[in-house]
């Protein structure tokens, strides 16, 4: 019986980006249907009716949500190619370790740097910093987070690379100053096919949100 | 199979869960009691990105997080295990762990500090609101495991004890046995088990604890 994959996703997301990006490595065929986020698909509330939010994966039918569990769930099914997790307990704890250290630290801060203008903003801009050179610290001279291997840390952070237009134009930084290991890093991963054709292009990323700041008054 | 070190802090459910998963493996391991309010340089070395409780060392090397620490165990020590086999399900109490182990705590801490009031009243209606999904998860089982207590169980472990000691403190009833009757039940069976109760910080101390932290945010809010 062949798999039916199917994958709830919102194109801007760099969390639906990092499902996009596992199944890409792993070559699994899927269908993809874009939700709106203004106007939820009764569909998206039925297999997601906990969080209400994009990705989630539909697998046979039965839905898997929140996108490090998603690319966890991939990595463990698919497993005969590509994998996205080291073998050895000890990495494996500490590539969880630090995947949710970007899903925990990264977005809030990088939200504000676009979504609100002010003071706020400015502390948005030093927390992301800061955070990114404490990335750039463990990254350290390694090609990949994961070592010589790409895997679900890199997976959890280069997807917000396509929202770097974004962070550097409002926040007023450039990236390749502040961390020029990241960008190098993040070019790197970028050479990859599963990355380069999940990752959205950043100047339209750029564009929508122009959209989304005008609707909310702050241009 | 190596030396194992706990960092930990006797009122932290987040410590408690990784003691439970450590005692259900059988491990061996030194406790190591850390004071917050005066960090130990060991602390510092082992997680210097959090600076936080539990920290699992085990041959020198350290693990944080508790959630990963006990996929860690789990992969380590393959007694009793605390995950299926089978990826969906293994999945699924990685999901419902995610969440009732962290969104519900913090909601229901949230509902504690919160004076009397409209916001306490939405605060205790939204935790009650995750409440409600994990009695879906428990109804017609004996544990989340299953037979056996697992993975899901432990990340929910705080729920027998330490909200029943944050509903004191914070003046509230979160867990109705009414409008919840299997998790309520799942609550009572899973302190009975003496290995998880043996575990537990004594509820005065914890009451101590709880009554401290929710004058000091309650202060935060008016100051």
């Amino acid at each position: 019986m062949a798999d039916e994959v199917v994958l709830l996703d919102f194109w801007p997301s760099m969390f639906g980006m990092r499902v996009r990006v596992a199944l890409a490595e792993k070559g699994i065929k899927y269908e993809s249907k874009e939700d709106d986020l203004w106007n939820k698909s009764d569909l998206l509330l039925k297999m997601n009716p906990v969080h209400k939010k994009i990705p989630v994966l539909i697998h046979n039918g039965k839905p898997v949500c929140e996108s490090l569990i998603i690319v966890q769930y991939i990595d463990e099914v698919w497993n005969d190619k590509s994998p996205l997790l080291p073998s050895d307990p000890y990495h494996r704890a500490h590539a969880k370790f630090w995947a949710d250290f970007v899903d925990q630290k990264v977005y809030g801060p990088a939200r504000k740097l676009w979504a609100i203008n002010g003071e706020e903003q400015e502390a948005a801009k030093k927390d992301f910093l800061e955070i990114y050179k404490t990335l750039e610290r463990e990254l350290g001279d390694k090609p990949y987070f994961g070592g010589e291997k790409f895997g679900l840390v890199d997976i959890a952070l280069i997807t917000f690379y396509s929202w770097f237009y974004v962070y550097e134009t409002f926040g007023k930084f450039n990236m390749e100053t502040e961390c020029p290991k990241i960008i190098a890093w993040a070019k790197r991963c970028m050479q990859k096919e599963s990355v380069a054709k999940s990752l959205p292009d950043q100047k339209k990323i750029y564009e929508s949100v122009l959209d989304l700041r005008k609707i909310r008054g702050l241009e | 199979m190596g030396e194992v070190k706990l960092i930990a802090t006797t009122q932290s459910l987040f410590c408690t869960r990784v003691e439970w998963a450590l005692k259900l493996k059988g491990v061996e391991y030194e406790y190591i009691e850390e004071d917050l309010r005066n960090k130990s340089p060991l602390l510092l070395e082992y997680n210097p990105v959090h600076k936080k409780v539990p920290v699992l060392v085990h041959h020198g090397k350290p693990i944080a997080e508790s959630l990963p620490i006990l996929e860690y165990i789990d992969e380590t020590w393959k007694e009793n295990p605390l995950l299926a086999e089978d990826p969906y399900q293994r999945t699924k109490a990685r999901f419902w762990a995610q969440f009732v182990g962290d969104k519900c705590v913090f909601g229901a801490f949230e509902a504690a500090c919160l004076a009397e009031g409209e916001e306490k009243m939405k605060a205790i209606e939204s935790a009650q609101e995750s409440l409600a999904f994990l009695e879906k998860q428990i109804e017609g089982k004996k544990y989340f495991g299953g037979e056996e207590i697992g993975f899901l169980d432990l990340a929910a472990g705080w729920i027998p004890h330490w909200l029943n000691v944050m509903e004191e403190a914070g003046g509230m009833k979160l867990l109705d046995a009414e409008k919840f009757p299997s998790l309520h039940e799942w609550a009572q069976n899973f302190i009975q088990i003496p290995l998880i109760r043996e575990c537990i910080p004594p509820r005065d101390k914890l009451l101590e604890y709880f009554n401290a932290s929710i004058s000091y945010m309650r202060s935060l809010a008016t100051s």
